[in-house]
């Protein structure tokens, strides 16, 4: 899918390798683990803790908790508060947190 | 968590956005020991977002008034102010206990005083297909673009009204960014309401940036003015925008993108939390705390700085800021503060002209912020407007009950994102006032925090005697 966002030429900071639900994907040093999403062109709409309907970032800044992933095997985190880190684990969320994560 | 350098200080500021930034370094260079907590990576809140780690590093891109942040930064660096980014306040009480949340360890700090900055955020703008993924906030967009270098690379409408629509518009054209429509969500009419206020906001230089502003967008954008419907469309992703305008036209565009904004209101779940008490604001059409002169709570050695005292922009944050520390330093005895604190109230008076002219000229249409039908109110939880007049119609009396009715407020945002309309909606439903609805109850934890964390937290042995047999 074409990310609906993209990096303007001036930005030339280095990447780094996270993986998103065990593919590898190539992240900006710098950038939050939901911008990284955002841009990586993979499906990356979690389901809806309540019905289980698609949802991307809303809010981008911490108000809205439409981000939350599972980062290195912790559940509900707020991807678009997290930066990015190299061999970072991101898992896409399928409902609601699940016991244990 | 090691990583403080005391469980005490004269003043812990929450938020490192302009206001706690400016409030942070007037305290601490004064000689109170002082912490700053932000739960972002870097400092710089929203305005001044990415201002240490942005990949924008050409000057123009973003403009004076962003850089003019590191200004104030330099000042927090020499002030000698404890900064910790990523911290994650939870809890305030009025005994001025702090609990913070950091690498996913928490602990609990005293201080003396206590400034809360913890800024603004977008008013929901609740549209039929507005949890659709690809429908965000302008907001979010203007994030992405500062702290990431990304910018709208496919259809993309953008909706809405006030200043911040016009900006960022403008700044991801300026960037090779796509924007294809401008709605324009402001009511006919708006103009003429604001005009007896004009006089403030033309002698302020916002006036003379608008007008560039507003240009450089017309000549590159469609826009659609007096839009009165706006709906996403869309299975599983947003496929189209359709929208209606005063005059009864219709249109629509196959986009990927959707931004909303139609203003910001004071992110108050902390400053409620600590039973501070809030008043509804007729003209900004939200709620803001209640403060003395010197931006002090209803609880004692409580202030509240920034936006988050009620919408004024970075000026008036910083006098805000700046303001409420040197207030707090002179209630605590720190002698020499007061030619400094009559100096900040000069600086918040000038700051604050030209705002009624904004709020009159933007005050958003009502079929934005109380919607009809089966449109999605709370997001987290999925309640539509529906449910919550068929609850009004059973005797939901206020945001409180329907919680038990509907569960609205309650999933993992804690009512930020369904709060406003919720009291708006019922206010409307029950023939009465915001005032006479009221708000949630917010109580701590005001950000999510495992019970492992909560259970870790440090404790006193007395403490836990009382408890453990």
């Amino acid at each position: 899918m074409t990310p609906m966002f993209s990096h303007i030429p001036a930005d030339q900071r280095p990447t780094l390798e996270i993986f998103v639900d065990g593919q590898s994907v190539r992240a900006r040093r710098g950038d939050t683990v939901s911008a990284a999403l955002l841009a990586s062109g993979l499906d990356v709409r979690r389901d809806s803790a309540v019905s289980g309907v698609p949802r991307l970032p809303y809010c981008m800044m911490g108000v809205c908790f439409e981000c939350l992933v599972t980062i290195d095997g912790v559940g509900n985190r707020q991807g678009c508060l997290i930066p990015v880190a190299p061999g970072m684990r991101v898992e896409i969320q399928r409902g609601k947190r699940e016991l244990g994560k | 968590m090691s990583v403080l350098r005391s469980d005490n200080y004269d003043l812990v500021v929450v938020g490192a956005g302009p206001a706690g930034i400016a409030a942070a370094a007037a305290a601490a260079k004064a000689g109170a020991t002082t912490l700053l907590l932000d739960e972002n990576a870097g400092p710089g809140g929203q305005v001044w977002r990415g201002l240490t780690s942005t990949p924008l590093t050409n000057r123009d891109m973003l403009g004076k008034d962003f850089w003019d942040g590191q200004l104030e930064l330099e000042k927090l660096r020499s002030s000698g102010a404890e900064v910790l980014q990523r911290a994650t306040v939870w809890s305030i009480d009025p005994s001025l206990q702090v609990g913070i949340s950091h690498g996913g360890a928490s602990r609990i700090v005293q201080a003396r005083r206590i400034v809360i900055a913890t800024g603004a955020m977008e008013r929901p703008f609740p549209i039929p297909g507005w949890t659709l993924p690809g429908v965000m906030t302008a907001g979010a967009a203007q994030t992405m673009l500062k702290s990431s270098g990304l910018v709208p690379s496919e259809p993309t409408v953008i909706a809405g009204q006030g200043p911040l629509l016009w900006l960022l518009a403008g700044q991801i054209l300026r960037m090779g960014g796509r924007i294809d429509v401008m709605l324009d969500t402001t009511p006919k009419g708006a103009f003429a309401a604001a005009l007896p206020k004009a006089f403030g906001f033309l002698t302020t230089p916002y006036f003379r940036k608008g007008l560039k502003m507003l240009r450089e967008v017309r000549s590159k954008v469609r826009i659609i003015k007096h839009v009165t419907r706006i709906e996403a469309q869309g299975d599983g992703q947003l496929e189209r925008v359709v929208w209606e305008t005063a005059g009864g036209k219709r249109g629509e565009m196959a986009s990927r993108l959707l931004l909303l904004h139609q203003g910001v209101v004071p992110n108050v779940n902390l400053a409620m939390s600590t039973g501070a008490a809030h008043d509804w604001d007729g003209l900004q059409l939200c709620w803001r705390p209640r403060l003395d002169d010197d931006g002090q709570t209803t609880v004692p050695g409580i202030y509240v700085a920034g936006d988050g005292a009620g919408i004024g922009g970075v000026g008036v944050a910083l006098a805000r800021g700046r303001v409420a520390a040197r207030a707090a330093l002179t209630s605590l005895g720190k002698s020499g503060q007061d030619a400094d604190l009559s100096a900040a109230r000069a600086e918040l008076a000038k700051a604050n002209r030209g705002r009624e002219f904004l709020d009159l000229l933007y005050k958003p249409a009502e079929q934005f912020r109380i919607p009809e039908g089966d449109t999605i109110v709370c997001r987290c939880e999925e309640v539509r407007a529906s449910d919550i007049r068929s609850a009004v119609d059973i005797g939901a009396s206020g945001p409180n009950q329907l919680k038990a009715y509907l569960r609205t407020g309650m999933g993992p945002c804690q009512g930020r994102l369904c709060g406003l309309t919720v009291t708006e909606l019922m206010a409307k439903a029950r023939g009465t006032t915001p005032e006479q609805i009221g708000y949630y109850r917010l109580r701590a934890p005001v950000k999510p925090l495992t019970l492992s964390e909560l259970a870790d937290l440090p404790m006193e042995p007395e403490a836990v005697k009382a408890v453990v047999r």
